[in-house]
């Protein structure tokens, strides 16, 4: 049994919400950073099994660019901003005019770069959710990796992992349309975080 | 290649046992340690993905012993001896652990790799079963798989592609 059993319809859709501005403020700053138009979907927000948390982002060998960012503060948690390996190139040169030099390696530059794309939206994420929930939610240095999906989220579960076999995850997806760039932002808030979100939104605790 | 084999797959914090011609296998091994054990002689292969360092820090419930190096290691044993093992003639092999984010201040859940590892072989003391085959740490991921008919541990990564222990 899971402490997130209990939640309600009503705690899932205030969550989705909590997904909604975040992603939507990320959103734009990303369509800024590339002046192009960027959709989003809606937030899901489920509790999922460990092991079908990568197969979100293609499955768990699937390789994926990913800028992870541990979240302090009254709420804390993990968030990861996941691209694909095309994705992250496209944007690269997009934003920067950096000729790609391969598909799969990357120089200092671009690593930087795309970290600096995460810390940017990582950023918009929380600082909105910060002043939605009026919680104090400070990013760290992000630090980013090229590797299998479920070797990079499975750090992020650890805290889960004390709980249970399943994390509650906030996951929205962005895409662009025309050259089809798509990414995912997850935020992963530790199991006691949920109640302070709860109650900074005046969320009746049960 | 060979003749197909057949696969049995363990999940994140999960184990399982396999034998005569199959292949086990866990995927996206981070800070996780892949644990496996063999029994040359009864071919017969067990295999842990295990996610945390120590049972003593679960709140949950119903405990998931594969989950935790200091429970999984034991019934691990426990399942492979009653697949037909013989508890004496394991011997282990292991892969993961890394440290897939490198972070100015390292806290004690940033290192988990490395302690998941130590945690492992901390347990499989007691049971004097020789560690014969490592391949841990870094910054990358992992995916292994353990043949039954050889014993052999393939290990690959995106890095540094394909390796056998």
């Amino acid at each position: 049994m899971s402490m997130f059993d209990g939640f309600h319809d009503f705690k899932l859709d205030v969550l989705k919400e909590v997904g909604n501005i975040g992603a939507g403020n990320a959103a734009t700053a990303l369509s800024r950073l590339l002046d192009k138009p960027i959709d989003m979907t809606v937030p899901r927000v489920n509790l999922i099994q460990f092991d079908e948390i990568a197969e979100r982002v293609g499955g768990s060998e699937q390789v994926v660019v990913a800028v992870f960012l541990r979240v302090d503060g009254d709420a804390p948690g993990n968030m990861f901003f996941i691209i694909e390996q095309k994705s992250a190139k496209t944007m690269l040169n997009n934003l920067l005019s950096i000729k790609v030099a391969s598909e799969d390696h990357y120089t200092e530059m671009e690593y930087s770069a795309l970290s600096e794309i995460g810390n940017i939206l990582a950023g918009s994420y929380l600082s909105s959710l910060a002043d939605f929930t009026r919680l104090s939610m400070v990013p760290t240095v992000p630090s980013i990796a090229v590797d299998m999906a479920g070797a990079i989220l499975s750090f992020g579960l650890l805290q889960h992992g004390q709980m249970g076999d399943s994390a509650l995850l906030i996951d929205t997806a962005f895409l662009e349309g025309e050259e089809s760039m798509e990414g995912h932002f997850f935020l992963i808030p530790d199991p006691d975080s949920f109640e302070k979100i709860f109650r900074a939104l005046g969320v009746p605790s049960e | 290649m060979t003749i197909e084999q057949k696969l049995v797959k363990v999940g994140m914090a999960d184990l399982g046992t396999a034998s005569e011609d199959e292949v086990i296998r866990t995927t996206g091994l981070g800070s996780c340690v892949g644990l496996t054990l063999y029994d040359p002689k009864a071919r017969l292969a067990g295999l842990a993905h295990i996610m945390l360092p120590t049972s003593a820090i679960a709140r949950e419930s119903n405990l998931n012993l594969a989950k935790y190096a200091d429970t999984a290691v034991p019934e691990l044993i426990r399942r492979m001896v009653l697949a037909g093992a013989s508890a004496n003639r394991l011997v282990a092999k292991m892969a993961g652990g890394a440290q897939m984010f490198v972070f100015a201040g390292q806290s004690d859940t940033m290192r988990i790799g490395p302690r998941n590892v130590e945690s492992c072989k901390l347990a499989l003391l007691p049971f004097a079963i020789p560690i014969i085959g490592e391949d841990t740490g870094g910054n990358y991921g992992r995916t292994i798989e353990l043949d039954c008919r050889s014993g052999i541990l393939a290990i690959r990564s995106v890095q540094y592609g394909a390796k056998e222990l």
